[in-house]
């Protein structure tokens, strides 16, 4: 399919061999579609920062693929199978189609070169047709689009705000006008209102140049604003993939679920909060059959044994990873229904002593300079 | 069926003992003390220096100074009557390495426990404290770092020599106030990051006495980093000492390593026609071996402290067993399996599964 | 930040200077008196007073009148009279000795740098391989005195091999100095076996210094991008050992010290006439004043190389730029 920039079938990684080696991604599939942003969420040790550098065969050792395929798709090219490629043909591929943002851009920069050359050094590398000046005023441009004035071509890392320099690493992202962008955890370590800042000026570059982004973070809320469609981590496994809408309104997976009524909402009655007991299994011990089955609410005779496939669901747009929606097995309201829209209580996910929580009443709760 | 070599034939019944292979394994993850070669080879040179700095004079055969022969002006190469030759005068060449071990020896350790004594004293002090002791210390710790030692120790030396008598343990201190400042300053660095933690703020806070909050807080977790102090220095001791030696400004009829290369070089052994290799040789390479073993225990330790400089497992033979090529490399990382042959890459496979 | 260094090696020269002239007074005895007593009949009484003054036996003035004439005698260049050399001043027998000196210590000290930080490079970048399993039996050149290699190299190869002279900067018995070309061919062939000794006792240093910093640089984040930029792999790793010399510069100023040392014994043992050969002869005939002079003047050129260093460092990193 044309549309598809990204295709990850099956894709293993491990860190370290033999039998100490952690499985940190298992059989991950995942695929990214032109323009769209796909956001990848999961708690540390998700294994999601280790998907995605899997991708451009940027692991760092101990890290070792060890299965799956990942192919890209370019226009009017043939596609590449990227885990089979050579090196020549990757350091080729790099930036010019897949583009990478860290989390932390102070430590992303190299301290003691100029911004302008790390700007360039791609243009350099990939456009070897261009001069000098032309590198430089393409420089400036890409600057200007991130909205930093062209003096700061020559001042040091060191030099710039902590927002700023997130700017500049977005600005050298595109300096290729790649089809994708990778995101790992970009505003994490910023304050929220740069965050603000920086996921509109993200929109506003998508809007202008159309690529696709893969999201990384930990913090569902932010991805159920920006993102069309979401897929949550979960012990080196996607758990549950589906649209951020669909995700939102019905979360199928009991981890997916726990998520998001982790967060409280702005809007709304006032409800008991509850996160998910328990925490995220060691990955070298991971537990028998599904991996969330200990903090699993839902949780049956069958999940403590055997590791559920992915079921796809609603016609082949979403997928879970979760015994309940097999087919044979009646669903939870909470878990299962259509979608009832957005303005009913979210019901509250049932608790892991298999008690449902206190249900949120459904009269609003006056308060003083009370809420919609 | 023969038992593969090494097992214990049992009989029907008996339990078989655990497998050679896991026990030690286990054993050594729970102490958490690294295998390196490294390790072991630098540990066990220097354990043998350290026993031939103890019996060394007592299994001497011949008194270093003693002539053996007053007609004889030229040295003997090794014989069944001098194992490592003699000197010009006909001096036992072996006893001298025995007994000058000794003194080699005692100087450079001694030389490097005092200064890491005076390093951990004052770089965690300065780097606990602060202020105007951290200004003084520090730049007290800078004027020695970057005054050349040796002019200065042949200086000392020089006036010293004359009026005392060479003695180990004076001249170990005089060393050691010359070498101490390097580890003053890794401590001190060390001291100031772990300063604000938490667990200190709140050992502070509590109202726990500063010196028991450098001594039980800070200092166990500097111990690795003494260690390699403490290396580094008695290394730097016993090149100095030989050097001292190697110049006559320590008197040359007190033994140790570098009193031999002295005459050695004065008698010109090595530039004779044919050179007197042993007698330059057994000096210099035991000097060379000594700092050797301390250098890759340093080695050791330093790979044991930066998890980094290991190389996690994934080079040499169990890479090249799991199929992986035998270098990691940043940017490719290693594809175990790669994409299996024939597949459909531009077919119309759906997206997700 | 390059004003605190500045500030540094004066305190250092101050605390050197004052050192050298307290030393004499704290030894035990007076390892002086005897020496000046067996010279009185061979030099001129006013060296013998200065002498005096400088040793504190003249006990006409106090501590502190000495103390100040010794800083005006310095600061005229005064480094006093050589015993062992008389009636050549301290000042010109050194002035005569540390071209030499630092010609090659100049040359040797620079190329063990570069040959080091590239190998150290090298050895990061390919871990595991030959190279890096080579590093261990380095440590054994690093522990081995310059000395002792010195006298190996001299006898392998100059008297055993005749490749290169043993001894002497130049063919003291055909040649004079000038710039002709058979003088300087001379001093290059002479110098070849000091300057190889320099270099092998000081290179395991920078190797193993300049591989382990950049091993922790090639984790950082911008290393990373690097490689994920798609540059070439020489490009990466230039921008990774940009950053991780900067430790190697900065340890600079401990290095040039031990390197200094060892270069002094090396001329000893090749008979190379620079300030390490006139230390023996001063050592050897207890001639106070010139190894008080020389201490003085290897300080002195120790601060200058550390100043240099500091302002190569200051220019690495733009970091430090802003401390002004």
């Amino acid at each position: 399919m044309s549309d598809s920039l990204i295709e990850v079938t099956g894709l293993c990684v491990d860190y370290g061999t033999g039998d100490t080696a952690v499985h940190a991604v298992i059989d991950a599939d995942l695929t990214l579609r032109r323009g769209e942003v796909l956001g990848l969420a999961g708690e540390s040790g998700s294994g999601k920062s280790t998907l995605a550098y899997a991708i451009t065969r940027l692991l760092r050792s101990p890290g070792v693929i060890t299965g799956g395929q990942v192919i890209l798709r370019r226009d009017a090219e043939p596609a590449v199978p990227l885990l089979a490629a050579g090196e020549r043909e990757l350091r080729g591929l790099r930036w010019n189609h897949i583009a990478v943002v860290l989390q932390s851009a102070m430590n992303a920069l190299n301290p003691v070169m100029m911004i302008g050359t790390q700007l360039t050094d791609v243009l350099t590398a990939h456009r070897p047709e261009m001069s000098r000046a032309d590198r430089r005023s393409r420089a400036a441009e890409l600057l200007d689009m991130v909205g930093i004035t062209a003096d700061r071509l020559r001042s040091y890392p060191h030099e710039l705000s902590g927002g700023m320099r997130q700017r500049v690493m977005i600005a050298m992202a595109l300096a290729l006008d790649p089809r994708v962008v990778i995101m790992d955890e970009p505003t994490t370590a910023l304050d929220v209102v740069t965050q603000r800042e920086i996921l509109e000026e993200l929109s506003r570059l998508r809007d202008r140049l159309g690529f696709a982004v893969l999201f990384i973070t930990h913090d569902l809320s932010l991805l159920v604003e920006i993102a069309d469609r979401i897929a949550v981590m979960y012990a080196g496994r996607l758990s549950e993939q589906a649209g951020a809408r669909e995700l939102f309104r019905s979360p199928r997976h009991p981890y997916s679920h726990g998520l998001l009524n982790s967060f409280p909402s702005l809007h709304g009655p006032r409800r008991a909060m509850e996160g998910i007991p328990g925490s995220p299994p060691d990955l070298r011990e991971p537990p028998a059959g599904c991996p969330f089955h200990p903090r699993c609410g839902y949780a049956m005779d069958v999940c403590r044994t055997d590791m559920p496939p992915r079921f796809t669901l609603n016609g082949g747009g979403r997928s879970a990873a979760c015994w309940l929606q097999d087919g044979t097995h009646e669903v939870p309201a909470e878990l299962g229904s259509v979608g009832s829209g957005g303005d009913d209580p979210p019901v509250p996910p049932r608790s892991f002593a298999g008690e449902t929580a206190p249900a949120a009443t459904a009269a609003p709760v006056a308060e003083a300079g009370g809420q919609a | 069926m023969t038992a593969p070599a090494g097992t214990v034939p049992v009989g029907p019944g008996a339990t078989q003992p655990p497998s050679p292979v896991l026990e030690p394994r286990r054993r050594a993850r729970m102490i958490q003390l690294p295998r390196s070669p490294k390790i072991l080879v630098g540990l066990g040179l220097a354990l043998f220096f350290v026993l031939l700095a103890i019996i060394g004079p007592l299994v001497a055969p011949d008194d270093p100074n003693a002539s053996s022969s007053t007609t004889i002006g030229t040295p003997l190469p090794p014989s069944g009557a001098h194992w490592l030759g003699t000197t010009k005068v006909q001096q036992d060449i072996l006893s001298q390495m025995l007994v000058g071990g000794r003194s080699t020896i005692v100087v450079s350790i001694l030389a490097g426990a005092i200064a890491t004594v005076l390093a951990v004293l004052f770089g965690v002090s300065a780097g606990y404290f602060g202020g105007w002791i951290d200004d003084l210390l520090s730049m007290l710790a800078n004027v020695f770092l970057v005054m050349p030692a040796l002019p200065l120790l042949i200086v000392i030396f020089g006036f010293l020599s004359r009026t005392t008598s060479p003695n180990d343990v004076l001249i170990g201190l005089v060393i050691a106030l010359t070498g101490w400042a390097y580890g003053a300053r890794v401590l001190r660095a060390q001291t100031l990051s772990m300063r604000n933690r938490d667990y200190i703020e709140s050992a502070r806070l509590i109202g726990e006495r500063s010196w028991r909050i450098m001594m039980f807080e800070i200092l166990p977790n500097l111990v690795p980093i003494v260690a390699t102090s403490f290396l580094f220095t008695v290394i730097y001791g016993v090149g100095t000492y030989a050097a001292l030696s190697f110049l006559g400004v320590i008197s040359v009829s007190h033994w140790s390593w570098g009193t031999i290369l002295y005459w050695a070089q004065s008698d010109q052994a090595a530039q004779q026609l044919r050179p007197e290799w042993w007698w330059f040789l057994p000096p210099g390479l035991a000097l060379g071996l000594f700092g050797a073993a301390l250098a890759l225990l340093n080695f050791g330790i330093d790979e044991f402290i930066n998890p980094r400089l290991r190389l996690a497992g994934l080079t040499g033979r169990r890479a090249r067993r799991a199929g992986l090529p035998t270098r990691p490399r940043l940017g490719l990382t290693p594809v175990l399996k790669p994409a299996r042959p024939g597949d459909d890459l531009v077919g119309t496979g759906e997206g997700a599964r | 930040m390059i004003a605190r260094r500045i500030g540094l090696y004066v305190v250092t020269a101050f605390v050197a200077i004052t050192v050298n002239f307290f030393i004499p007074h704290l030894m035990p005895g007076n390892p002086v008196l005897t020496l000046i007593g067996k010279m009185r009949s061979q030099v001129t009484p006013q060296t013998i007073a200065a002498l005096e003054l400088q040793y504190g036996v003249d006990t006409k003035t106090g501590l502190w009148g000495q103390y100040t004439h010794y800083w005006y005698e310095l600061l005229h260049g005064n480094l006093g009279t050589s015993l062992s050399g008389y009636p050549a001043s301290v000042g010109s027998l050194i002035r005569g000795a540390l071209p030499w000196t630092i010609g090659l210590v100049g040359v040797a000290t620079i190329l063990s740098f570069v040959l080091g930080t590239l190998i150290g490079v090298l050895a990061a970048w390919r871990r595991g391989s030959w190279l890096d399993n080579l590093l261990p039996s380095l440590t054994f050149f690093q522990a081995v005195p310059y000395f002792f290699l010195a006298i190996l190299a001299g006898a392998l190869f100059a008297t055993k091999l005749g490749w290169f002279p043993q001894s002497q900067p130049y063919d003291t018995t055909l040649l004079d100095p000038g710039l002709t070309w058979d003088f300087i061919s001379s001093v290059l062939d002479h110098a070849v076996l000091p300057a190889l000794t320099i270099v092998l006792a000081s290179v395991a240093g920078w190797i193993f210094t300049m591989r382990n910093v950049m091993i922790t640089t090639m984790d950082e984040d911008y290393v990373l991008i690097a490689e994920a930029k798609g540059l070439p792999r020489r490009r990466v790793v230039a921008y990774a050992a940009r950053n991780a010399i900067l430790p190697s510069v900065s340890s600079f100023s401990l290095a040039i010290g031990f390197i200094v040392s060892g270069a002094l014994l090396t001329e000893i043992v090749f008979s190379y006439s620079g300030i390490g050969f006139l230390l023996l002869q001063a050592v050897t005939n207890e001639d106070y004043p010139l190894i008080q002079g020389i201490f003085l003047i290897i300080t002195f050129a120790v601060l200058g190389a550390n100043l240099i260093a500091d302002f190569v460092y200051a220019f690495l990193d733009p970091r430090t730029r802003q401390e002004g």
